[in-house]
């Protein structure tokens, strides 16, 4: 079975974010950057599904600079079999970037795609169902749960819902799986696996590759602004009865949200 | 300003408030909105809220198949009634359907999108958004190349209001087309939750709770005033609460009207999922812990001995009103 996992890499949670002088992107000089969280996930689960059924290949793909190659490698130490980068400079919108992976995915016959629900660096939470859209496949977001069938024509997926439920959802294959967390705990990479990494060869293709040299961006970002520093707040004081009661009283009164 | 449509949400019946929020701030920008509404049974609930919130026209797509949500039924319907009506933008809010339906709605009309907004501006004929991104550490301007602009909104952000308006309501056979993800069955949580993004007040615990069955505190204050309870990364990973309650950048993020931390710190992946909500209460034991310069107030104790002060003086404000 051909299963391909897209991932993205993103600034570590961690980082404190500063914009650029023309407001249109963030710094990304000095930045520690890590595999999307969600993405790691998303690995796991296609090492995963190779295992329960014994037989395929686990192909990662990005879209990104140079540097994300770091990522394709992690993926590959892990145990990734093909690593695919889709090689741009420049930023390209969800819609640019799900064009790019729908036709690696059409290169590569995939035959189950997983993801992450959403990269934590813009929250678009978009690719999966664009490139599901594009190829016509079925698509299931926060998926907990992903068994395919032993004759690979279909994968029952259990999804969480709002409040706490949760659906079983059956689709037919190929088809599009984005998983959230606690659908299973990634491995780390293995000192064999770090090694077969380094000497990877990874496949590269440019926009132009993918016949896509004449599409643009639909969507375009300006004026990147960090949010309004709040004013510091009032630590109540009194034994705690009072402290509470006050509380209480603030909230009805002065900040009017009970 | 062209043509504007609103897809409207629904559950069981009921319009949720979000669609309410963002047909009210197109109604105080002067947008003549048509409200799409994908169901089946009596939506009259929902149609007559839509009428009273401002809508020009309200249009029912209705099949027996929409009883329940699908991703692939409401994407194929939605493009299969809006294409001939030449959209020039197209609007939701920003809840897991929203977020589900829209990239494909999108991918369709092979147009961009801009997920999760907190403010969009007509201009003429050109509608640009603001949305937060890295969980709210800084948000950016998004505009559109090409039409139609297709976005989500976050729910709890925008102002609802009234509108005294009169619009004809229409009723369409909705399209679902193939469907190839089929939902076999779905179970409500045992207990009966508040849904975190789109709770007006939420309760969150972190490590400190030191066990799972420690949210039962946070249980009890939070149903005396109709609050959902929500979780730090690190209450999650220790095993105490499930991610769907999880609060952060790898996990939700809410903007409720009141926010109480207890037992948080402060890490800058938590503190970027609910810094935009509008009034944040700390309560933590440790007077230097970061969350107390974010806010508005704070009781530096131990949340074992306040939160039940507080659910008691909740309690007896309701008998009081």
């Amino acid at each position: 079975m051909n299963i391909l996992v897209l991932l993205k890499q993103v600034p570590d949670t961690e980082t404190k974010i500063r914009i650029t002088s023309d407001k249109k992107n963030i710094e990304t000089a000095d930045l520690k950057w890590i595999i999307n969280p969600y993405d790691e996930f998303a690995i796991e689960e296609g090492l995963k599904t190779k295992e329960r059924l014994k037989e395929g290949t686990v192909t990662v793909v990005t879209v990104g600079p140079t540097r994300t190659v770091e990522a394709l490698r992690t993926a590959v130490a892990m145990g990734a079999d093909n690593a695919i980068h889709v090689k741009v400079e420049e930023t390209l919108d969800t819609y640019l970037v799900a064009k790019a992976l729908a036709e690696v995915c059409k290169k590569e016959g995939a035959q189950i795609i997983f993801t992450g629900k959403q990269a934590i660096d813009d929250d678009q939470a978009a690719t999966f169902g664009y490139l599901a859209e594009l190829l016509q496949y079925p698509s299931v977001t926060l998926a907990v749960k992903c068994d395919v069938s032993v004759d690979k024509t279909k994968a029952t997926i259990e999804q969480e819902g709002d409040s706490g439920a949760k659906s079983i959802i059956e689709t037919s294959l190929p088809a599009v799986i984005a998983v959230t967390k606690g659908i299973n705990t990634p491995r780390y990479a293995s000192l064999p696996g770090i090694m077969k990494a380094k000497k990877k060869e990874i496949k590269t293709y440019s926009i132009a590759d993918l016949g896509l040299g004449s599409e643009t961006s639909k969507t375009i970002d300006s004026d990147y602004q960090l949010p309004p520093e709040r004013a510091p707040g009032k630590k109540l004081t009194g034994d705690i009865t009072t402290q509470v009661k006050e509380l209480v009283r603030l909230l009805r009164e002065e900040a009017k949200v009970i | 300003m062209g043509n504007v449509f609103l897809i409207a949400e629904q559950k069981d019946g009921n319009i949720k408030r979000v669609s309410l929020e963002i047909l009210s701030e197109l109604c105080r920008q002067g947008i003549a909105t048509t409200a799409v509404v994908i169901g089946f049974g009596d939506l009259s609930k929902v149609t007559e809220s839509l009428v009273t919130h401002g809508a020009s026209k309200v249009v029912v797509l209705e099949n027996e198949v929409f009883t329940q949500y699908n991703t692939e039924g409401y994407a194929n319907a939605l493009h299969h009634y809006l294409t001939p009506q030449n959209p020039s933008v197209i609007v939701t809010g920003a809840t897991s359907h929203g977020k589900d339906f829209l990239p494909r709605l999108a991918a369709k009309f092979a147009t961009g999108i801009a997920v999760d907004c907190v403010s969009f501006q007509f201009t003429g004929e050109k509608v640009a958004v603001r949305r937060p991104v890295y969980a709210g550490k800084c948000s950016k301007q998004v505009a559109f190349a090409v039409a139609p602009a297709i976005f989500s909104v976050r729910p709890n952000v925008l102002q609802t209001q009234m509108a005294s308006k009169s619009a004809a309501v229409e009723k369409v056979v909705g399209n679902p087309g193939t469907i190839k993800a089929k939902i076999l069955s779905t179970v409500a949580s045992q207990i009966k939750k508040v849904e975190l993004t789109e709770a007006d007040i939420i309760i969150s615990g972190g490590r400190s709770l030191k066990s799972a069955d420690n949210f039962k505190i946070l249980n009890d204050c939070a149903a005396t005033v109709g609050a959902a309870v929500g979780a730090s990364r690190a209450a999650v990973d220790a095993g105490y609460a499930p991610h769907d309650m999880q609060v952060g950048q790898t996990g939700k993020t809410v903007s409720p009207k009141l926010y109480i931390a207890c037992g948080i710190s402060g890490a800058i992946q938590h503190l970027a999922g609910m810094r935009t909500s509008k009034i944040i209460v700390a309560i933590n034991k440790d007077p230097e812990a970061p969350i107390f310069q974010k806010t508005d107030y704070g009781i530096v104790a131990d949340l074992f001995e306040v939160v039940p002060l507080l659910t008691e003086e909740f309690k007896r404000l309701k008998s009081q009103s």
